[in-house]
């Protein structure tokens, strides 16, 4: 079986002392062809791995910003099979990233588990989030992830409190570190604990840990390269995009919106614009 | 059959925690309380004193002559939940978990509501124990029950319309969960039906089961036997669960589940989850969900708010697919009928919901000899929905 590229991207950042940066984008939000090519300016911006979201109606963990991405792309019925087909054509197009499926289980269990995992391996994902199947209900889809070679990433939050060793030593990947209580969403306050928590995630885990929700400005990203080795930026990504709509929208403003996502994403790194 | 849930809160593969991470630690707190309390005397009796002296408990078990004389078959007995304090069979649930909130030195309580009978039954609660009360409704039902908003204000809870999504109870289940995930420390969620991640299902179904419980004794006592028969609508599913539990043993009683057919199961608008669902995981378990082919849960109808919901408590899906329950659909059309009827041969005004469970009996009683017996979980009365009702019949029933 080849090697992971999520393990190759995180040794290859290592060697050089840096943090990956991991942005999220909702598939299909407003459309299929202006997702791709977000992807391939997420990449050029300077993005280590890319977090593909499927679009679902009852997104629980999800604040108003990315709800509202869910509902746009919705509306044109993208399915969570575009949004493993979009990882094969970000390939075509050149793109070289590792991608990480995002979804909520039900998209995943109505798919059925073993076709799933075969167009996903075929499809050239290499990673999985699943934010509503925590530990005590993943060992089908754990299970299959470890066969077909694909992590499936655990979050632990600051509430995991002594699941936290349970959790980050059985992870596969990274572990996904939740920053702050609530739902995904733009914050100017983590939670009290963070570091001890970071500390304590660090400690547990044999993997990489990267830190999300709330994630939006170079500051913080800054701030979590020192504990982490991945960070991972959302809502404040999504809502540049819902920005842009009008702009991405029409054929003579695209590539101008697109720089704007471009500038954004590259000043988190602080690798300075390209392009 | 097996006692469930298991440890992992299953009824048979139904059930489960499927939730963000950031909730599991406030579920096992619960849990463990749970445990705790519900063997703890003094608890329960602080629950068993409010049940009865603020709420009204037991309710009676009237037995509806005329009504059965009109249908000409079973005898029919109606489970006066509608004269519970606040009107509805809610109020046994909020009593149970708001004094539970409390001995967990909580100070504030959230609950979601759709038609808002849980939403009054929670704000009461509050009242009456001192605490914070926020209550989240779809935008779309506050105006559908503008009176019971009203009602909340005036017990000191403070109303959030929901804005996401279908803008009904779905949408209010979902916000109230994502307001719990920041604020778990000092916040306890109140829910309102058996289901949810566990252990709400299990929760709520103990606090409930008082409506089988004094079913079983009450009908023995009047007719010296067990009922053959017994109805309760479901959408969630808590009142029908609070009936069917101490019977599940009782092989020869069967159970009949009523969903909202709305205009019917064959058009979209309905809410008939266990006759057109599949099973998914949705709202934090695993059970029949109303949804699309690729999991995408669909919005669901029906004339009565509080069945207007495109899930199902997991236990009742293990009812089903065990075959010890029934479920059948009735339409908005079906229970605005059986309002009516109920209303003029007994001077009962039921809740829409509760009319729906009438509307299967009147399929039901008339094929059955008169040595029969049903037990119908009358679930509220019908005053939130008088104005609504009015609106649908409009004035063609008008002095008929």
């Amino acid at each position: 079986m080849a090697a992971n590229l999520i393990d190759e991207t995180f040794r290859r950042l290592k060697a050089d002392g840096e943090t990956a940066l991991i942005p999220f984008l909702t598939i299909g939000d407003p459309d299929l062809d202006t997702s791709l090519d977000i992807i391939r300016t997420l990449e050029e911006a300077g993005a280590d791995m890319i977090e593909l979201g499927v679009p679902y109606s009852d997104p629980l963990a999800d604040g108003p910003v990315i709800q509202r991405a869910s509902e746009r792309a919705l509306q044109h019925r993208v399915t969570i099979v575009d949004c493993i087909e979009m990882a094969d054509k970000a390939r075509q197009a050149g793109v070289k990233l590792p991608f990480i499926l995002f979804s909520y289980y039900n998209p995943v269990m109505q798919f059925g588990l073993d076709r799933f995992f075969e167009l996903i391996v075929r499809k050239q994902i290499s990673g999985l989030i699943i934010p509503d199947l925590p530990i005590e209900e993943d060992a089908e889809v754990r299970e299959r992830a470890e066969n077909a070679g694909v992590h499936l990433i655990p979050l632990v939050a600051p509430t995991s409190h002594d699941r936290v060793a349970r959790i980050a030593s059985k992870a596969s990947g990274f572990v996904y570190c939740v920053s702050s209580l609530g739902v995904t969403g733009v914050r100017s306050d983590f939670h009290r604990g963070i570091d001890d928590f970071l500390t304590a995630v660090r400690r547990s885990a044999s993997t990489p840990i990267a830190v999300g929700f709330g994630v939006s400005s170079r500051e913080q990203v800054e701030r979590f390269s020192q504990q982490a080795d991945g960070v991972i930026v959302g809502s404040a990504i999504v809502r540049k995009i819902e920005e842009t709509l009008p702009l991405l929208q029409s054929a003579g403003t695209r590539s101008e919106g697109l720089a704007q996502i471009r500038e954004f994403v590259a000043g988190l790194k602080g690798a300075g614009v390209q392009g | 059959m097996n006692r469930v849930p298991d440890e992992n809160g299953r009824f048979g593969k139904f059930g489960g925690r499927y939730v963000p991470e950031t909730l599991m630690n406030a579920l096992l707190e619960l849990e463990e309380a749970y445990s705790h309390y519900s063997k703890d005397p003094d608890f329960i009796a602080e629950v068993r004193y409010l049940l009865a002296q603020y709420s009204g408990r037991p309710t009676s078990l009237y037995y509806a002559e005329r009504l059965s004389r009109h249908l000409g078959g079973a005898k029919i007995y109606l489970k006066r939940e509608d004269l519970n304090h606040t009107g509805a069979h809610k109020i046994n649930n909020t009593i149970g978990q708001g004094v539970l909130a409390k001995r967990m030195g909580k100070t504030k309580v959230i609950a979601e509501t759709g038609a808002g009978q849980h939403g009054v039954a929670s704000a009461t609660v509050a009242a009456l124990l001192g605490l914070e009360c926020k209550v989240f409704m779809g935008e779309e039902d506050t105006k559908r029950q503008e009176l019971n908003v009203f009602r909340m204000k005036l017990l000191g809870a403070e109303v959030v319309p929901v804005l996401s999504g279908t803008r009904t109870l779905k949408d209010a289940c979902n916000e109230t969960l994502r307001y719990w995930v920041s604020h778990v420390d000092d916040t306890y969620y109140i829910l309102g039906s058996v289901t949810g991640p566990h252990p709400y299902p299990m929760i709520v179904r103990d606090f409930q089961r008082i409506i089988g419980d004094e079913s079983r004794e009450q009908i023995q006592k009047e007719t010296g036997r067990l009922p053959d028969y017994i109805v309760a609508a479901v959408g969630g599913g808590s009142n029908a669960i609070g009936m069917f539990y101490p019977f599940i043993g009782d092989e020869s009683v069967r159970m009949i589940g009523v969903e909202a057919a709305g205009k019917g199961v064959e058009t979209e608008e309905h809410a008939a989850t266990m006759t057109k669902g599949r099973h998914g995981v949705f709202q934090g378990s695993l059970s029949y969900v109303l949804q699309d082919e690729y999991g995408q849960v669909q919005p669901a109808h029906s004339i009565s708010a509080g069945l207007d919901y495109p899930g199902i408590g997991p236990e009742h899906a293990y009812l089903k697919d065990t075959g010890r329950a029934e479920y059948v659909p009735v339409t908005d059309a079906e229970a605005l009928e059986a309002l009516q009827l109920l209303s003029r041969t007994e001077g009962i005004i039921p809740a829409l919901e509760s009319a729906h469970a009438i509307a299967q009996v009147m399929k039901l009683a008339p094929s059955l000899g008169t040595d029969r017996t049903i037990v119908v979980s009358l679930s509220g009365r019908g005053d939130k929905d008088v104005q609504a009702i009015m609106g649908y019949l409009g004035g063609a029933e008008h002095g008929r």
